[in-house]
């Protein structure tokens, strides 16, 4: 069964890697909705230091959020979500496996990438960790979040919009907890209990989404 | 009896606008809803008399 | 055995459609009286406000509405699971039904609030605990409704949608709990299963009346709805086109 698991992250891996564009898109779209805010809300550089940690936040969420549906569509394309389904290896596995794969391409470079755009937003150096870490923490269970929105839209017309709606309701909660441990940090309040709270998030997502999207992935291939 | 007359009432101690702006608009979309079900029965019955109409000319 | 009461009888389109069809009146006729009644308590009855004024009297849509959104949502889950697991069409087309007006419902809570807020706290919105877990059910459903209208085939529409909206039952505990859990703004629960409500009893009255008002509002709609759904689905099948061989 690992073997089954270890093959499947190799091959996203190496589809992504076969198709750097897709990957690199989504990171340059982190970096420029990061970039539109202190051109929308103004250079000033006490308030950018306030927003930052949740321009940051929100932009990677947005950014989690269009990689999507790389996750499920081609190889709904190609017929080898069909054969996925069919497999001995519990799809539920399957699809932790993908995510994983998924979140090493879409999701690690924008936490590797956030600390150099906190630096366009003045973020004081002490909050870098806190802030990378929380991201570290939130966008796997955004990538597992968005794996059942990304199953049950599985081919549906409405596309992209229509997995944002169903999808970002559900995105929230790690949205406030996740920005909201910078914030703590920064009044004092410590950011150890947000960061706690992301973990359990992980925790219970990576047990149970999955399996959600399994389920998701048969009604919308069936 | 809290009120003094029909003016008291509707101006409901200051908060007219508040009150019947909640009041008014919850009447409002209830009745919508209930317009916009009777359209979708009407429009439901509709397509049944069309389609048997194409069953039996 | 003899006297055995089948109940899963109304279980299909067929035999539910002429039973909904009979009870959507008696519930209808019984909102106008429960609502009738509450807007009487509420405005005649219930006394002024000591620290509010007038402007309590919203509580008597806004509460009523609020639970109203969180039960219909619950309800809603139910039949959605109900239908994933069992394989029922009738279960799906309910959740189907319920949405809607649920939605509605946490528009009017969250409207009334919105108004109530203004002259309480000064403000139109904040976003406390309460009123952002209120507006996420607002979307879920709105969520709900959207895929189902993406998906054209109706069992896969049915079975994505109950997917959706088990996943964001969560959220429903957290509206309730969240005055609990966040010290914030929305003031907390006067109301509670256990203990005697901390408001006056006039008050307490007519929000519970407004509330089975709403309650049977919402069952007349939902039943005329799921009617109209089943038309809609069922309309290749023998026992609907017999039935519509009467219509104009």
């Amino acid at each position: 069964m690992l073997a089954v698991l270890r093959c499947v992250i190799r091959r996203d891996l190496l589809l992504a890697a076969r198709r750097r564009s897709d990957v690199l898109t989504v990171l340059l779209f982190f970096v420029i909705v990061v970039s539109l805010f202190p051109l929308g809300a103004g250079p000033e550089p006490a308030l950018l230091r306030t927003i930052a940690p949740g321009v940051i936040w929100v932009a990677a969420l947005l950014a989690s959020m269009l990689a999507l549906n790389r996750l499920f569509a081609q190889d709904h394309a190609d017929g080898t979500l069909e054969q996925m389904l069919l497999s001995a290896t519990p799809l539920g596995l399957i699809v932790a496996a993908k995510v994983l794969a998924h979140w090493l391409v879409s999701g690690l470079p924008l936490v590797l990438m956030a600390p150099v755009l906190a630096l366009q937003f003045d973020l004081p150096l002490p909050y870098f960790g806190v802030l990378v870490l929380s991201l570290a923490l939130g966008t796997p269970v955004l990538s597992l979040i968005g794996a059942i929105g990304a199953a049950l839209t599985l081919g549906v017309r409405g596309g992209g919009a229509l997995l944002a709606l169903l999808v970002l309701p559900l995105y929230v909660p790690v949205l406030i907890i996740g920005a909201g441990a910078v914030e703590a940090m920064a009044s004092g309040l410590g950011a150890q209990a947000y960061l706690l709270l992301l973990a359990a998030f992980l925790v219970v997502a990576a047990a149970f989404a999955p399996w959600v999207a399994a389920v998701a992935l048969r009604i919308s291939v069936e | 009896m809290n009120w003094g007359g029909w003016s008291d009432f509707f101006a409901m101690g200051g908060y007219a606008f508040y009150v019947w702006g909640s009041y008014a608009v919850t009447f409002g979309l209830l009745v919508m809803e209930i317009v916009l079900l009777l359209r979708r029965r009407r429009k439901a019955r509709a397509q049944l008399v069309l389609s048997r109409g194409r069953r039996n000319p | 055995m003899k006297g055995n009461i089948n109940w899963f009888k109304y279980s299909s389109p067929q035999t539910f459609y002429p039973l909904a069809g009979t009870l959507a009146p008696w519930f209808g006729a019984l909102a106008a009286v429960f609502g009738a009644a509450g807007l009487y308590i509420g405005f005649f009855v219930a006394p002024t406000d000591y620290q509010q004024g007038e402007a309590y009297r919203i509580i008597f849509i806004h509460v009523p509405a609020a639970w109203m959104s969180m039960f219909l949502y619950l309800v809603m889950a139910f039949w959605a699971g109900a239908g994933l697991m069992f394989n029922t069409r009738l279960s799906g087309m309910m959740a189907s039904a319920l949405a809607p007006t649920g939605a509605l419902f946490t528009f009017i809570a969250l409207w009334t609030g919105s108004l109530w807020g203004k002259p309480m706290w000064g403000t139109y919105w904040v976003w406390d605990a309460r009123l952002t877990s209120e507006l996420i059910l607002l979307f879920l459903y709105f969520g709900f409704m959207a895929l189902q209208a993406a998906i054209d085939d109706a069992r896969r529409a049915d079975r994505a949608g109950a997917v959706l909206a088990l996943v964001g039952v969560v959220n429903v505990p957290v509206i309730y709990f969240s005055v609990q859990w966040w010290n914030t703004l929305h003031q907390g629960a006067s109301v509670s299963l256990t203990k005697a409500p901390t408001m006056a009893a006039t008050m307490f009255a007519g929000m519970i009346v407004m509330a089975f008002g709403f309650w049977f509002y919402s069952i007349a709609v939902t039943l005329l709805r799921v009617r109209c759904i089943v038309l809609e689905r069922e309309r290749n099948s023998e026992w609907v086109t017999e039935y519509a061989r009467d219509f104009r």
